[in-house]
């Protein structure tokens, strides 16, 4: 392989590694999220409720790459300020940027699910709650037993185009320093002046992990629509 | 409390600067959003269409912008933006040596994006538009072409009114993106800013309200049309 | 085919025409990178591009008679953005360099910095190009597409831990949030840091050495191609240097010369 071939191949892998690891991080944090957020979101107790939807307004009113910035640069610098944290042993994971992405990503995909979650549970028929409260059942059980199951079916198709999104974020960290695909192939193009061929390439990365992810959603949706 | 003095307007605050850069924002999402649309509805056109090559250009379209990164398509469209009109045009046999400008060579960026997002929209509601209005006018006699326009497009609209609203919502925020080409609008305004006045988090939870302001606007005034639509198309 | 093809041709016509201004051959247009770059090129809060660079492109135009135009960019991708034609000079401290020189051509140098990295006073460390343990497992910022990161990745990859910031500025906060250890910068200009009040915690800790890679000090870029205009803005530059003009706005930002030898 070409030189060039093998510097390109070797920072996008380096690369690689931090975006599926920053991928399915915040994927994981973010889905199990996104459940007691749009649980919250649906509470009959304002004080519950009102919280939730200012949480939700602010991540899904406001681009990611905004949010990226007021948590690294913004939130950041003024945790460095503190003298309790500027020198405490945690003070390693407060550097990072690695560690910002992981949380804005995650609360990005919490409060853009809950709302996904929100409109599956409410789409369901009354007559599913009618019918559980007819039963004697609780309402903790009737969302637990009847209405999740089912808005999770409705949801699944949505829940996959949010991961997919994402994916798509991680790329936006490297404007928070964040060495992900995005990233390395920047340093390529900068270090050797090639515009079209690192960014193909990182075009082609995602694709390819993008396909796997569709591809592992329409399973879980096929598994679930068998169960029924 | 010196934010308010940089908040202000005027030669000392940043305020203007920043509202400046929030109606740059907002010029290019709408020229984004009307290329999109456009493209959109060729997507959707094609992806319904009989031609085996139209389906599967446009499906390659919305799954390139689908899984693609959209700062990518951004930053690959960007430079190679001028070449391409440059060839488009050569194709009709006109010579024109032309330069777009930042601009619009931003606008287009974001449109391209855009209108992958467009194409799933607009395809749906075209489908869901009954096929007995199609089976009816073709029956009447109107061409395909007059059916399209004169019995599709119309009903479409509506049915489609929360899906291009939510479509506005998006590139609102995708304009963001541009200031990583160096465009400066709301976003490269507020960066500025905040490098030069070293008050980060001011400056950036500035842009953050203003995004939300303007998202906020923005649903207030596609509610207003939803609800219109709906008493215009009320079934009698 | 055809029909489509001239239809959008038109539009792209009209959008280019109505939104151009840059028909015309006599303006030119200057990429400068949308970030404060102080002294050199700052965006004040009245919205107008400042400094040292600024005013040297006014002097510049003016010798040449030519209007002139500031085009914002991104620093990353200015070389691309300069060849795909979205502006005709990069006008943003970018070092004369071998590597650089085969892809795009050069003005004729108008000032000359040394590289540099800045730490906090506070760190007592001490730091030697020469002996690489000294900088293990520290933590260095450094701009993208930058000398100072290509230097910083291929001497010091694997001991110390670079990060990529997209301007500056962010560099700084993070050196000033503690993010960093050092920071890499040009030297001229990081003294407008320096010598602020939130720059007084800081100092430079190393002076790097005169690599070929960092080349001949900083100059306008251009396409190949634009020699005219390339001949053009040297005579000017050299007029601006002979009559006095050069001295006298460097005078308004620096203490030194800049223009090295």
């Amino acid at each position: 392989m070409s030189d060039f071939g093998s510097y390109l191949s070797g920072e996008l892998l380096t690369g690689l590694q931090t975006t599926i690891v920053l991928f399915i991080a915040s994927a994981i944090t973010g889905n199990l999220l996104a459940l007691p957020v749009a649980l919250g979101r649906i509470s009959q107790r304002a004080w519950i409720r009102y919280p939730v939807m200012a949480f939700m307004l602010a991540f899904r009113g406001t681009p990611l790459l905004v949010q990226l910035y007021i948590f690294y640069f913004g939130v950041g610098q003024v945790l460095a300020t503190v003298p309790t944290i500027r020198y405490s042993p945690f003070w390693p994971l407060f550097r990072s940027a690695n560690g910002y992405a992981y949380v804005v990503l995650s609360l990005n995909t919490a409060a853009y699910c809950a709302e996904i979650w929100r409109g599956a549970i409410l789409g369901l028929s009354t007559g599913q709650t009618e019918a559980g409260r007819s039963l004697g059942l609780s309402k903790y059980r009737i969302t637990r037993s009847i209405l999740l199951p089912q808005a999770f079916r409705l949801a699944l198709p949505a829940i996959g185009g949010q991961n997919i999104l994402l994916l798509k974020g991680t790329a936006l960290t490297a404007a928070i320093t964040v060495f992900e695909t995005m990233a390395a192939a920047n340093l390529v193009r900068a270090q050797t002046f090639r515009t079209y061929e690192p960014l193909l390439a990182a075009a082609l990365a995602y694709f390819v992990l993008a396909s796997v992810i569709t591809s592992g959603f329409k399973v879980m949706e096929t598994r679930l629509a068998s169960r029924y | 409390m010196a934010w308010l003095n940089l908040l202000s307007f005027g030669d000392q605050g940043w305020s203007d600067e920043l509202l400046q850069g929030a109606w740059l924002s907002i010029e290019i999402s709408l020229c984004a959003y009307l290329t999109g649309l456009v493209l959109g509805l060729f997507g959707a056109i094609a992806k319904l269409s009989k031609s085996v090559v139209a389906r599967s250009v446009a499906s390659g379209y919305t799954t390139v912008i689908r899984s693609v990164p959209d700062i990518l398509v951004i930053f690959l469209i960007y430079y190679s933006a001028t070449d391409a009109l440059s060839y488009l045009i050569s194709m009709t046999g006109l010579s024109v040596q032309f330069q777009l400008n930042g601009f619009v060579a931003a606008a287009i960026s974001l449109g391209v994006v855009q209108g992958g997002y467009s194409t799933e929209v607009l395809r749906g509601a075209i489908v869901a538009v009954a096929r007995g209005q199609t089976e009816a006018a073709l029956a009447v006699g109107l061409t395909r072409k007059q059916t399209f326009f004169l019995v599709i497009i119309p009903q479409m609209l509506p049915l489609a009114l929360p899906g291009l609203g939510n479509l506005w919502l998006i590139v609102l925020k995708e304009s963001s993106l541009v200031s990583l080409i160096g465009f400066t609008e709301l976003v490269l305004v507020g960066k500025m800013a905040a490098g030069a006045t070293r008050h980060y988090l001011l400056f950036y939870a500035a842009i953050g309200v203003v995004f939300l302001v303007m998202s906020g606007v923005s649903s207030l005034v596609f509610h207003y049309f939803e609800v219109k639509a709906s008493h215009a198309w009320r079934r009698k | 085919m055809k029909k489509i093809a001239i239809v959008l041709s038109v539009i792209a016509a009209t959008f280019g025409v109505a939104n151009s201004s840059s028909a015309a051959d006599d303006v030119i247009r200057f990429g400068v990178a949308a970030e404060p770059y102080a002294p050199f090129s700052v965006k004040d809060s009245s919205g107008k591009w400042q400094g040292w660079e600024i005013d040297l492109m006014d002097a510049v135009c003016k010798e040449m008679k030519a209007k002139c135009e500031v085009v914002d960019v991104a620093w990353d991708g200015i070389i691309p953005a300069l060849l795909a034609k979205k502006f005709d000079v990069i006008w943003s401290s970018m070092s004369i360099t071998d590597e650089r020189k085969k892809i795009i051509d050069f003005t004729d140098k108008y000032y000359y910095s040394p590289n540099v990295l800045v730490g906090a006073k506070t760190d007592t460390r001490s730091f030697d190009v020469a002996k690489p343990e000294t900088f293990k497992g520290i933590t260095v910022a450094a701009q993208s597409s930058s000398l100072q990161a290509t230097y910083m990745q291929q001497k010091f990859n694997g001991i110390s831990d670079l990060k990529l910031y997209p301007t500056l500025d962010d560099e700084i906060a993070d050196i000033q949030a503690g993010r960093v250890d050092l920071m890499a910068a040009a030297g001229i200009q990081i003294q407008d840091f320096l010598n602020k009040p939130e720059g007084q915690a800081y100092e430079i800790k190393v002076t790097l050495p005169h690599e070929s890679m960092f080349g001949y000090g900083d100059g306008g870029g251009l396409r190949k191609e634009d020699t005219a205009l390339k001949d053009k803005l040297n005579a000017a530059l050299k007029a601006v240097r002979a009559s006095g003009e050069y001295d006298v706005i460097t005078k308004r930002y620096f203490k030194i010369d800049i223009y090295g030898e």
